[in-house]
């Protein structure tokens, strides 16, 4: 597949427009041969039936756009119609323009398995890229397995999940927590953790899996506790932390209740700058930071694997046409990244099976590099995981994270963890 | 659960833990004042009252730009000029919006609920149309951060310090305005009698307005203090509405001293429990609390004597 990967895929604004507006004329001369829609005979490519013409493919995208999701979801929105431009700029998938149907999930699971069933029965779309909160990707499988489409599922989540179906491009909770741990146990010889998080399945299933790997270190946890989602006050729980005294504070509080979390924890005189106790995270992305303001967080560390301030020629172009479209104060988070991988991914399974069937593209999938990912170097699993790379950041008072360690290697997916269930 | 802690750790427990409460308790005045005034003296169910705060928060969260780009070295007193900006705007908005909606509805109290719900949905897309759906957050000034200590392991948050105040103030704004003053008195014959207040002279069309008015205003202060807890988005609102209808139902409505002791009560509750068991567990304990009590006293702690 990597041969195929054309060099420079993600281009400024200038450029884009420039192959954009030339795509259509000349877009053949610059492709590789095998890429021409002539090559690839509908009746070829398409035996099942989906949304393919001769000129284009449709795909689904399915977020929340209002309800209480809106707020995270709309990064992911926009990151999968940039990669969707950028791929059309540059000749579209198998010859073909990628045309998109946006269906709004509302913040609602049985709205999201509802449009699902929209897009796979009523459009016939070649795949979705979709769905943020677990409850929404838990109301959709059956609908997904059911009608056999892909989902290109962007957020990190709790694992235990694997289906033939989905293709999950963010990292599963060992490749965050497991690394994450291992590198404040290794670096700043921490010895007791307070788990905290907010209450529901993601929390509860990360701090599971953390607990199982501090007790094997034979290290210590001194408390651990959850607050309903949404809720403003910490104050008790600040209290706690201050007479436990734990090295870290392992934090993986979601939404807006993060806000009120380290507002608190900043007026309680609790300073994450001098590391006493040392604050961890792996739910502050640099969206959510917009909201807490950098200089409440200034100091903490966030384990996962992309941060806007890599510093790598395919990030620096991916950012810099991101902000060319949404906009100068435009912030990237984590899942924005691995929303944008969606497109890529289904496109590079489409060109090795040379074909939209589903079930050639979940054949074709495990073993799919990408090596213009903004995060750098990714590899399908056969297990339909990515295997990534897990970074640590460190909080800045400009609300950007320092890359200060990244693993080596790339990290394996594990989605059934042995021994921390 | 306190064999874990030693006498000393025990003192300071429960002073920290009763400071806690006192700021929750600061918290739950400020949301359920406003609601209480236009629940209890007008019998208008405000659905829409989350969306007030909200505005007073987005009105501080304006300032704190306007303040931050052409008048940085006054940003220390920005919050001020805020709190009362958000009282004046949200204050407008109830008024506009007690004129053209809730005034036709007054004979139909159930309806009115239904009427602000729309509202507050209507609300909440305007400020995402505005705002935009992602949570916006203001910088709080140097002098608000961080905590005065008091022995070694008590310490009390500022920003606490500063909404517990703020509460204290309203409330007492709020008690001179209606016990002291003559639109207090106003409103009050209105809620005993609105017939007979009409009969003799009272102006009940303007006095309506004001106690929705003021009501509205309170909740946008209200909002303007939480930017210091929490980060405002569109649907924010909806986070806060249930737990002031709790406070208020459960002080029984009508009575602004029932509110203030039933915000007391709840706040100390979840604040004890919740160090000795899990955050989730003491809001559930608090709430089967509230509904235990809610069924032997319907009326709530404190019921107004009506003739009706």
């Amino acid at each position: 597949m990597t041969e195929k990967t054309p060099k420079a895929p993600f281009t400024g604004p200038s450029r884009r427009a420039f192959l954009a507006a030339s795509a259509g004329l000349s877009a053949s001369l610059f492709l590789p041969k095998g890429l021409r829609a002539q090559d690839f005979p509908t009746a070829a490519v398409n035996t099942t039936g989906l949304a393919v013409t001769d000129s284009d493919v449709t795909v689904g995208i399915l977020h929340s756009v209002t309800g209480t999701m809106a707020i995270s979801e709309t990064g992911s929105v926009q990151a999968e119609k940039l990669a969707i431009e950028q791929i059309n700029a540059q000749g579209g998938v198998l010859g073909r323009k990628i045309k998109f149907v946006q269906e709004d999930g509302a913040s609602d699971w049985p709205t999201f398995a509802e449009k699902a069933r929209k897009l796979l029965v009523d459009d016939k779309v070649a795949s979705v890229m979709g769905c943020w909160t677990s409850a929404s990707r838990k109301a959709v499988l059956p609908v997904f397995e059911q009608y056999n489409g892909m989902l290109y599922y962007p957020t990190f989540y709790e694992g235990l999940e694997e289906s033939p179906n989905v293709i999950y491009t963010g990292q599963e909770a060992t490749q965050q927590i497991i690394a994450g741990i291992d590198w404040v146990t290794q670096n700043k010889g921490a010895k007791t953790f307070y788990l905290l998080g907010s209450d529901y399945i993601w929390p509860r299933t990360s701090n599971k899996i953390a607990r199982k790997h501090i007790e094997k270190l034979g290290l210590e946890v001194v408390g651990e506790e959850y607050y309903p989602l949404g809720h403003t006050q910490f104050n008790s729980v600040i209290n706690k932390m201050k007479l436990k005294k734990p090295d870290v504070i392992y934090a993986i509080v979601v939404g807006g209740s993060n806000v009120a979390f380290y507002k608190q924890l900043k007026a309680a005189g609790i300073d994450m700058t001098k590391e006493k106790p040392l604050l961890l995270t792996i739910s502050v992305t640099e969206d959510e930071i917009r909201g807490i303001g950098g200089e409440n967080i200034d100091g903490a560390y966030a384990c996962m694997k992309y941060f806007q301030s890599l510093d790598n020629p395919n990030n620096i172009e991916f950012v810099k046409a991101f902000k060319a479209a949404y906009g100068e104060d435009m912030v990237i988070g984590d899942v924005t990244q691995a929303a944008y991988l969606g497109p890529w991914l289904w496109k590079a399974a489409v060109e090795k099976a040379g074909s939209f069937d589903i079930d050639k593209i979940k054949e074709a999938s495990p073993g799919i590099e990408l090596t213009t990912a903004p995060e750098g170097y990714v590899k399908v699993h056969e297990n339909h995981h990515l295997w990534s790379k897990t970074r640590v950041g460190h909080a800045q008072a400009d609300g950007q994270y320092k890359v200060v360690f990244e693993t080596a290697d790339l990290v394996e997916p594990d989605p059934f963890p042995e021994g921390y269930q | 659960m306190f064999a874990d802690y030693s006498w000393g750790e025990l003192l300071s427990i429960f002073a920290m833990q009763g400071f806690a409460g006192l700021i929750l308790f600061s918290v739950f005045v400020l949301m359920a004042l406003g609601l209480a005034i236009i629940f209890g003296q007008m019998g208008v169910i405000n659905m829409a009252h989350g969306e007030f705060m909200i505005l007073g928060a987005y009105v501080t969260y304006l300032v704190s730009r306007l303040f931050e780009s052409y008048a940085p070295a006054l940003f220390g007193i920005y919050f001020f000029i805020a709190m009362a900006l958000a009282f004046v705007v949200a204050g407008a908005l109830g008024m506009l919006v007690e004129w053209a909606l809730i005034r036709r509805l007054y004979k139909r109290p159930l309806d009115t609920l239904l009427a602000t719900w729309g509202l507050s949905l209507i609300l909440q897309q305007l400020f995402r149309t505005v705002f935009g759906a992602r949570e916006v957050g203001v910088t709080i000034p140097q002098w608000m951060m961080g905590s005065l200590p008091l022995t070694d392991t008590i310490e009390v948050p500022i920003n606490g310090l500063f909404v517990m105040a703020l509460a204290m103030g309203i409330s007492a704004a709020i008690y001179v305005l209606m016990f002291r003053s003559r639109w207090g008195l106003q409103v009050r014959a209105v809620v005993a009698n609105r017939t007979m207040a009409d009969a003799v002279g009272i102006n009940t069309e303007r006095t309506d307005r004001l106690t929705f008015g003021i009501g509205c205003g309170v909740a946008g202060v209200a909002g303007a203090a939480f930017t210091m807890i929490g980060s405002t988005g569109p649907t924010s609102g909806q986070l806060y509405i249930v737990d002031t209808f709790l406070v208020v139902v459960f002080g029984g409505a009508g009575s602004l001293i029932g509110t203030i002791a039933s915000a007391f009560s709840i706040s100390q509750a979840q604040s004890i429990l919740e160090f000795f068991l899990s955050g989730s567990m003491a809001k559930v304990l608090t709430l089967l609390a509230v509904v235990g009590i809610l069924m032997v006293r319907p009326q709530g702690l404190f019921a107004l004597k009506l003739r009706k």
